[in-house]
């Protein structure tokens, strides 16, 4: 099986609260914040490889690309990690500035990325964690006319990726459903539960560990030095003959207004109560 | 002139309440522009769930009786081609909106302005604004596409009050793409609750991973949950654990809500879960550590043990409700 894993870098989600506007309003700046992979994205990595290996033999069976369009020159830093957990190849698509970038234009390139891959399945992230836009990954399968399940928490396979059983999280429920690849799914919070990946060639019985707060494997030294030699190619706009053009503007960018931010310590369950009543009359 | 196009949320034949968010931004464009807008009900049961939707000022109501279980592949060519002839196509950002509008967006070319929180009028121009960055930022944003895509966040938009009259309602074809073929539901696990909807009630009181275990969000959370009248959410660690089903979730991935009181108990308040809750009128934390980040949002901090103070502050209210 051959998974196309999209990624994108993005300012520290962990310190999202320290982005600043700049002085114009036209720009979001996230100086002093480090770039790392959208997180929603490193899960997706981290089922793809589930999906592509035999983990009781610690041995691949599949293949795993990653791409990510990347502002200006295309920094790789991201992608070399994603090497470094696993992934077989990058694709590094330098384009435009992050404005320019909006799920339109990146499910266009990413659709050209599929017409040269051909992969079995794209996985990615169902939103980016600084744009939360949420709607790239499902105007690309309609671009490449492939069924998509957003929100899948559990994958399973047992033909090599023609057909899966998937469980996905709507608002109302969980839905079962059975597609038939080539399909898009983005993953839910939920795809990294050590029984959320079945691929037909790690045993059913085999259970990942838990991974707590890590988005992804580790990479260890050895596929740190491996990663080094594996292959990142550039593809520019001209190769996959896209062009910029995006369907939104930005006219501003404002920070909210901070809530109090002094929260009133209280010492016993009646102060609180009777400050509800009292103070906040919400009782 | 701006016409709207709404997209009704159906389940078991009957619009959920997201429909009516969607519903006042269409009023709001409509009224700033002189436009009209149409609900389209769409899915199993469209022409019952219709009835309900023609008190809210409409011009009309448009049904697509589509059976079976709800699949965005099986939808999206009847919506785009009916949606073809507005400026203006919006619905609710629950789960089923975007899941849905993207899919109608790539059929439309259209940009989407996903999940927004105010909408404004400016002479030829829409401004949608959306919360960015876990809710850090807020861009304001022109879809400059010929038909533009719009979903609203529930917390933000009030639903839709009823505006008298009836509007006509009117069947459309259904249209189909070979895609909906490769996908099939095997069913949807449709949660039932007694209490209040997480992103409808006035209070919300949400537990976290401190909690310890299911047993504890049943026998030490619930009766506050109760005794309040309250809706339950929870925090990602906590469903993550399997104490609660995922629906509970609030935060950037889960549920956005803003009730007049949130309680978050035993929730440290990691910025994706403070995404989720920082709209609320008044937020009470109730937490061991006053280092919590959680800190920087509560109003009301009460510094105590979860399992000493949540079952006291229970019988508090219930005395204090009478």
């Amino acid at each position: 099986m051959k998974i196309l894993v999209p990624i994108k870098r993005v300012a520290d989600p962990a310190n999202a609260n320290k982005v600043k506007v700049d002085d114009d309003a036209t720009k979001v700046t996230s100086e002093g914040l480090e770039w790392v992979m959208n997180p929603f994205d490193e899960w997706s990595l981290e089922a793809a490889l589930r999906l592509t290996e035999n983990a009781a033999e610690k041995a691949r069976v599949g293949e795993i690309v990653v791409v990510s369009i990347t502002p200006g020159e295309g920094d790789t830093d991201h992608i070399r990690e994603a090497l470094g957990k696993g992934a077989e190849r990058g694709i590094v698509v330098p384009a435009g500035t992050d404005e320019q970038l909006d799920a339109s234009v990146v499910a266009k390139i990413l659709a050209a990325v599929v017409k040269k891959e051909e992969p079995d399945v794209v996985l990615m992230g169902k939103q980016a964690a600084d744009g939360d836009s949420a709607v790239a990954g499902t105007k690309l399968a309609e671009l490449l006319e492939w069924p998509v399940v957003n929100y899948a928490t559990n994958i399973a396979t047992s033909d090599e990726g023609k057909t899966f059983e998937v469980k996905r999280e709507l608002d109302i429920g969980v839905q079962t459903l059975k597609v038939e690849g080539p399909v898009v799914f983005t993953s839910s919070d939920r795809i990294l539960r050590p029984d959320s990946i079945k691929n037909g060639v790690t045993p059913d019985d085999f259970e990942y560990a838990d991974l707590g707060d890590l988005n992804s494997r580790l990479s260890n030294l050895k596929n740190i030095m491996a990663a080094r030699k594996k292959p990142i190619d550039t593809m520019t706009l001209d190769d996959l003959g896209v062009e910029l053009g995006v369907g939104t503007e930005y006219v501003k960018f404002t920070l909210p207004q901070g809530r109090s931010g002094s929260a009133e310590f209280v010492e016993t369950v009646d102060e609180l109560v009777q400050k509800l009543q009292t103070e906040a009359k919400v009782l | 002139m701006t016409d709207v196009l709404v997209v009704a949320e159906l389940v078991e034949g009957e619009a959920r309440k997201t429909t009516l968010s969607a519903v006042n931004l269409a009023k709001t464009i409509a009224e700033g522009t002189g436009g009209a807008f149409d609900i389209l009900a769409i899915g199993a049961g469209a022409a019952g769930a219709a009835e309900a939707l023609t008190k809210y000022g409409a011009r009309k109501v448009l049904t697509a009786e589509i059976e079976g279980d709800y699949i965005c592949e099986k939808y999206a060519p009847t919506v785009a081609e009916v949606a073809d002839d507005y400026e203006v196509v919006a619905a609710c950002a629950s789960t089923y909106g975007k899941d849905l509008m993207g899919r109608v967006a790539a059929k439309l070319e259209a940009g989407v302005a996903s999940d927004i929180s105010g909408v404004e009028v400016d002479g030829d121009d829409i401004l949608y604004t959306r919360p960015m960055y876990a809710g850090n930022v807020f861009g304001t944003l022109k879809v400059t596409t010929e038909t533009q895509v719009v979903t609203v966040r529930q917390s933000e938009f009030d639903p839709a009050a009823e505006a008298g009259g009836a509007s006509p309602v009117e069947s459309v074809d259904v249209e189909e793409d070979d895609v909906a073929e490769k996908v099939e539901s095997l069913g949807i696990e449709v949660v039932k609750s007694e209490r209040p909807d997480l992103t409808e009630a006035d209070v919300v009181v949400s537990g976290g991973r401190s909690l310890k275990s299911a047993e504890n969000f049943e026998n030490v959370l619930e009766p506050l949950v109760d005794a309040l009248g309250a809706a339950m959410g929870a925090s990602r660690a906590a469903v993550d654990a399997g104490y609660v089903p995922n629906e509970l979730q609030v935060g950037q991935t889960g549920k956005v809500v803003a009730p007049k009181l949130y309680v978050a108990v035993g929730i440290s308040g990691a910025i994706q879960h403070l995404a989720g809750m920082k709209g609320s009128k008044t937020i009470v934390a109730i937490n061991k550590d006053k280092e919590a980040p959680i800190a920087q949002v509560a109003d009301y901090f009460l510094v105590a043990d979860l399992f000493d103070a949540v079952p006291e502050m229970t019988d508090a209210v219930k005395k204090a409700k009478g």
